[in-house]
């Protein structure tokens, strides 16, 4: 018989948990799988029945992505000259030429404009005030924080239309700058009070070392309360990404051209052409890749354990 | 360095008042050592030297100059933290580099080099300088926590219980190295401890603290053999002092409630010598014997009360001996534990 442990679990129980781990992530990652995987079939792959799983990878889905086509009679594309690159020569094939690129680039550069934007603004914003509250006297503190979460308790869509009318009024519809201070005043509610919580856990011991070894307070939070609250800080900041990237309501409603994010873009590829699916699916893809980047990044100080070792407790 | 005048100082926090009124001046390059239980004042006392908390009354001066409103860094003190506070995102090596490299003091890398090894060498950490702060031991923590101290040139040390999570040998060293670093530079230092014998062996003045009082502040010596209170009494020995009824060893002066014995005030007759066990004496039995190596602790039972004493380190007394004692020496205190004058035979 085998020894017996109190704190290790036995073998049995290792494997229904490695199982049930394992399903899960199954359920979590075949749609994504699926959604990279259409974005490589032709259209009449990615809509036949039974799904094909073993299929002959195409760069269609991505080549209508990036761009617009126009369909042509048979005698004016052979009256063309034979196509000059692999992309013309996709396009091609189903008839048609390319008459531009489409606009999934800027629509993708302001995501990344506005999303990035916002996260900065809300940390940056949210990591003060929440220091603030953290370690200053600040009259009525608690009703504060309340006010500023209570921000958060309403639906953001029910006041969509006096924002609206807000926005037009300050000329901030269709903006960049309109867009990031939109999501950062949803975000900052939840970035002051995680970040807090992150704050209150650093001990005050460090800082008042600080002040005593010649920094100022400013100083020190700088050397001494950023690098420790850097965890605290990296999840913040991927809550609030994952919001402002993903965020389809107020884009839909407040942005049409200049500062059109992908998510409310996206959708309008399938009316081009009939349903494109692969060309829907690329778009998914690479709108998913920036945060799934920044949190692969991130994830060491997501990991990592809290570091408050160095303190007698 | 400096002399340390603090004058009237009182400071609460909410309804508890933590420090109560305090005057104390400490001369310069003194070696003062606070004692007192939980509580009394100790920490709260080294934070508004430090600036770390201003005091609701009264004045701070140190070196003549008045430092209430002044920030901890234009104080230009060194604190070692009861908590060792080491920063954990860095090194050893980072960590004593810390104040060095503060905007005040912009030491020159040689200059930080040089030091940063001197400091690491005292305190034995040579070999664990490019360590993170978190892998090391409590005992490890403790001496960097110091050495961040010494590595500056500050006018003031103030150090909470630095030596008290360390083991008895390298307390034992750090005890003399502390103290021979005092004396060569000179510096005052503040230092609050529970531990006697470091009252004892390193400071020049003890400061006793009760419940944000300063009830007595003078010479370790002074403070042990001429205690103002009850209370300071039983601060400092080791086996405690005695505290017994005033009359149940000889006649005690009016009004003396409590008479206090240290435990090497009390004489033994020989129990064979008929002589000897005359007026004056009393009868105990032994209740029980502690040999220690180098001294033997009695416990012994004087008319229902325990004291304790000293013998010979190879005595033949056991349990359930008769013992006859004789004071030597008694303080005696009133009703409220105050010294009563006279009381003190030379």
């Amino acid at each position: 018989m085998s020894a017996y442990s109190i704190t290790e679990p036995s073998k049995r129980v290792k494997w229904i948990a490695g199982i049930l781990v394992i399903t899960y992530a199954l359920v979590t990652i075949v749609p994504i799988l699926w959604i990279f995987a259409t974005g490589f079939k032709t259209p009449p792959d990615s809509i036949s029945y039974p799904p094909k799983v073993i299929f002959q990878p195409s760069l269609e889905g991505y080549v209508n992505l990036f761009t617009t086509r126009t369909r042509l009679a048979q005698e004016d594309l052979d009256a063309l000259p034979p196509p000059r690159t692999w992309y013309e020569a996709i396009v091609r094939n189903r008839n048609m030429v390319i008459a531009g690129p489409s606009r999934f680039g800027e629509r993708f550069v302001n995501s990344v404009i506005i999303g990035f934007g916002s996260t900065f603004l809300s940390i940056f914003l949210g990591t003060l005030a929440a220091y603030g509250f953290s370690r200053f006297k600040v009259p009525l503190k608690d009703d504060l924080l309340f006010f500023i979460l209570s921000t958060r308790m309403m639906p953001p869509v029910a006041v969509a239309i006096p924002i609206f009318l807000m926005y037009r009024q300050l000329g901030l519809s269709d903006t960049h700058l309109g867009m990031i201070l939109l999501y950062t005043a949803v975000n900052i509610s939840l970035a002051v009070w995680l970040l807090k919580g992150f704050i209150d856990e650093i001990p005050r011991e460090y800082e008042e070392a600080a002040l005593i070894d010649g920094y100022t307070r400013f100083q020190a939070f700088m050397k001494v309360v950023l690098p420790q609250a850097a965890t605290g800080i990296a999840s913040t900041a991927i809550f609030c990404l994952i919001f402002s990237w993903n965020e389809y309501a107020f884009a839909v409603l407040l942005t049409s051209g200049t500062a059109q994010t992908a998510p409310p873009f996206i959708p309008t590829i399938i009316g081009v052409g009939g349903l494109d699916w692969p060309a829907v699916a690329a778009a998914a893809s690479i709108f998913l890749l920036p945060v799934m980047i920044f949190t692969i990044l991130l994830r060491k100080h997501l990991l990592r354990g809290i570091t408050f070792g160095a303190v007698r407790k | 360095m400096a002399e340390i005048v603090l004058n009237g100082i009182t400071k609460a926090f909410g309804a508890d008042i933590a420090i109560r009124d305090m005057c104390l001046t400490i001369p310069d390059g003194a070696f003062v050592a606070l004692l007192g239980p939980t509580g009394a004042g100790k920490t709260t006392t080294l934070r508004l030297i430090s600036g770390l908390e201003a005091p609701d009354m009264g004045d701070i001066f140190i070196d003549g100059r008045n430092v209430v409103g002044d920030t901890p860094a234009q104080r230009n003190v060194a604190m070692v933290f009861q908590q060792y506070s080491l920063y954990p995102h860095l090194t050893v090596r980072q960590n004593l580099e810390f104040p060095l490299k503060s905007p005040i003091l912009k030491t020159s890398p040689a200059d930080i080099r040089r030091k940063v090894d001197e400091v690491a060498t005292v305190l034995q950490i040579t070999h664990k300088l490019d360590s993170k702060s978190t892998e090391l031991s409590g005992g490890e923590m403790q001496r960097v926590s110091i050495g961040r101290a010494l590595v500056r040139d500050p006018e003031i040390y103030l150090m909470d219980e630095p030596l008290s999570s360390l083991d008895a040998k390298l307390r034992a060293d750090l005890r003399v190295e502390l103290k021979r670093i005092q004396a060569d530079l000179g510096a005052t230092l503040l230092y609050v401890t529970h531990d006697q014998i470091e009252a004892m062996t390193m400071a020049t003045h003890v400061g006793v603290l009760d419940k944000g009082h300063l009830v007595q502040f003078g010479s370790p010596r002074e403070i042990y053999e001429n205690p103002v209170s009850e209370y300071v009494a039983t601060r400092l020995g080791l086996p405690r002092i005695n505290i017994l009824p005033a009359d149940l060893l000889g006649t005690p002066p009016a009004n003396a409630k409590t008479v206090g014995l240290r435990p090497e005030n009390i004489d033994q007759m020989s129990p064979g010598n008929k002589a000897e066990v005359q007026t004056g004496t009393t009868e105990t039995t032994v209740k029980r014997v502690e040999h220690l190596g180098d001294q033997t602790r009695l416990h012994l039972d004087c008319c229902g009360h325990a004291v304790t004493t000293l013998t010979n380190a190879h005595t033949a007394l056991a349990t359930g001996d008769t013992l006859h004692i004789r004071p030597r020496n008694p303080l005696y205190f009133d009703t409220d534990g105050n010294r009563i004058s006279g009381g003190v035979a030379p």
